[in-house]
């Protein structure tokens, strides 16, 4: 006996992946600058989706603050780009990885709080960075800071050299972050994840370290989702505490989007992705009746249809987009 | 010196307030290990019915207390009944996601039927009388009535819990919601009787909140964060301990804004951090949560 991950519908579907991101990468060559930007904003909500899908559908660490990261990212670039000097591009790894070590603390103290309570201290965290953020007067402090035209400029010397820069930057990120969760389940601790999600107890009955498992998890959203926050604040070139740290933009709209497409799936926030934009580019009109139909399009999936809509597909056809899923062969 | 101690008495005025926002909160997570996200938001909602109330009916803020109270109550009693029964179980994920959303839905509810503006009750002469506890210290006669009721509150809630047959099947349903059920009881009537008590104590706290400040409605997630800060500061499962949180956080968000108006809601957040550093069960702690 053996265990395989693939099957014949998982190795079409990374031909197709991989199809797609080639098209996707040549995009400046066939869109126009709308499409360019309407692209950058879906990976961004692809990408942050994924993060949180990884916290809560598979470590099971429900967050309601993970626009601490996106709001600590953004204005980590804007701090090293005016303050320090450091080139844009280089300052949005190094906002990553400034905040994953910030990570630390801040999961020593949440993880203090079990289950429904740890939910709310992530947004009591996130409400502190706000308002520290809104407290660093040489950042603009509540008003906010436009980047400077200087840095703007050193990221490409004309609009159209940054605009294709910034659309690169983006697919790279979204591709780092979905190969990092797709190497990450497939790894032991992919394992450890899913035993965990399935069963908590069970899971630290076979010897899994839990604490540390869900550590790691943390640590690697905190680096995506802050490196993602960089790269959509560097596109806007102006970052507030508001919009940096705004808990509809940066958790609403990402916990809806993976509860739509299937909360616990790789393939989940892509779909909800999909569906979310759908929705918007049809409905955007309507201001805040949309956020409120969205949020009980999501109520009403979570009673009925609580694996969203990957959930149901995968029930239905058996289908797997990614090859994840571990599958025993060759009985003997 | 006197300017310090009015400012921790003032602080200790507002922590009533915080103690009903996080008594209705601690309330359903004792009875159903449940916490409601959009807490803060139906402490707004009620803020407005109680708007609503006075406009229309012509009465005092605090009047209105009778028709906000039972209608809150209702809600909550459907709320439970109709969707949140359904969330219940070992999964943490529905109750959270679903009472996520319904924070969203009542926030721009709201603003559509309310717009963003800031909305504030007027509750006449009584909003600026006061009287001098020492040389120096004043004491408004609202903050203290405030004060007041949520003391009473909070022993009302202590006493239904642990001397009245409701209370009963309340903590019997925390116990063990498996045998209380065995025992006769049903369980989705319990729970919904639960909210209903906790939105009634909401509705107290959302009319009180009218009449101190302005409200709009985003404001809502704050209180939810301030009345979860309370029960964490002062242990969970304990009434009197969430009382002693709220005061605390009172007193710190004061204390901060005396050093710097940009620090009051900061300050108590640091509060909050410092007791879940050195103290994670609380100050108070009744059960192990």
């Amino acid at each position: 006996m053996s265990v395989r991950f693939s099957d014949r519908s998982a190795r079409l579907a990374l031909a197709i992946v991989a199809a797609a991101l080639i098209a996707l990468a040549a995009a400046p060559l066939w869109g126009g600058r709308d499409d360019l930007r309407l692209l950058a904003e879906i990976y961004a909500y692809v990408a942050l989706a994924s993060l949180w899908n990884l916290l809560a559908g598979y470590a099971g660490l429900v967050s309601v603050g993970q626009q601490a990261y996106v709001g600590l990212g953004a204005y980590l670039l804007f701090a090293l780009t005016i303050l320090l000097d450091v080139p844009a591009l280089l300052a949005i790894p190094l906002a990553g990885v400034i905040a994953a070590a910030l990570s630390l603390p801040v999961a020593a103290l949440i993880f203090r709080l079990r289950g429904h309570y740890f939910a709310i201290g992530t947004w009591v965290i996130a409400e502190v960075f706000r308002l520290i953020a809104s407290q660093v007067s040489a950042l603009g402090g509540g008003s906010g800071i436009s980047l400077p035209i200087a840095i703007v400029t050193s990221i490409g010397a004309s609009r159209q050299e940054r605009e294709f820069i910034i659309y690169w930057l983006a697919l790279a990120i979204l591709v780092a972050v979905l190969v990092a969760i797709f190497t990450l389940l497939r790894s032991r601790y992919g394992l450890a994840l899913t035993a965990i999600r399935d069963n908590e107890l069970a899971a630290r009955s076979n010897g899994i370290d839990v604490t540390r498992v869900k550590l790691i998890v943390y640590l690697v959203t905190a680096l995506g989702t802050s490196m993602m926050g960089a790269l959509i604040f560097l596109q806007k070139l102006r970052v507030s505490p508001d919009t940096a740290f705004s808990v509809n933009d940066w958790t609403a709209f990402v916990i809806f989007i993976t509860v739509i497409g299937g909360i616990g799936r790789i393939e989940g926030p892509l779909i909800g992705t999909i569906v979310f934009f759908a929705l918007r580019q049809t409905l955007a009109d309507l201001g805040s009746l949309y956020l409120l139909m969205l949020g009980a399009v999501a109520i009403v999936v979570m009673l009925k249809a609580p694996k969203g809509i990957w959930g149901f597909v995968v029930d239905r056809f058996g289908w797997q987009l990614l090859p994840l899923e571990r599958r025993l062969t060759g009985a003997s | 010196m006197t300017d310090w101690i009015n400012v921790i008495v003032q602080g200790v005025l507002v922590g009533g307030l915080y103690a009903m926002f996080a008594a209705g909160l601690s309330l359903i997570f004792g009875v159903m290990r449940l916490v409601n996200i959009a807490h803060g938001d139906l402490i707004v909602l009620a803020a407005y019915l109680a708007l609503v109330t006075t406009q229309s009916l012509g009465l005092n803020p605090l009047a209105s207390l009778v028709v906000v109270v039972p209608l809150m109550a209702a809600i909550g009693y459907a709320l439970q009944w109709l969707v949140l029964n359904r969330t219940l179980g070992d999964d943490l994920l529905p109750p959270l996601l679903v009472t996520f959303g319904l924070s969203v839905i009542i926030q721009n509810t709201l603003q559509e039927l309310f717009t963003a503006d800031p909305r504030k009750l007027q509750a006449g002469n009584i909003e600026y009388e006061s009287f001098p506890l020492i040389e120096g210290v004043l004491i408004g006669k609202l903050p203290l009535i405030q004060f007041v009721l949520a003391v009473l509150v909070i022993a009302a809630l202590q006493l239904i819990f642990y001397r009245t047959a409701l209370g009963r099947a309340f903590r019997a349903t925390a116990d063990d919601s498996d045998v209380a059920q065995l025992m006769g009881l049903d369980n989705r009537h319990v729970f919904a009787l639960a909210m209903a008590l906790s939105l009634a104590v909401v509705a107290i706290a959302g009319v009180l909140l009218a009449v101190r400040a302005n409200f709009d409605p985003t404001i809502g997630p704050a209180r939810l964060i301030f009345g979860f800060e309370a029960v964490i500061i002062g242990g969970l499962g304990s009434l009197w301990g969430t009382l002693a949180g709220g005061i605390m956080l009172g007193v710190a968000q004061a204390i901060g804004a005396k050093l710097d108006p940009g620090w009051q809601i900061l300050a108590g957040h640091l509060a909050f951090l410092v007791v879940l550093a050195i103290r994670p069960q609380g100050l108070f702690p009744k059960v192990q949560g």
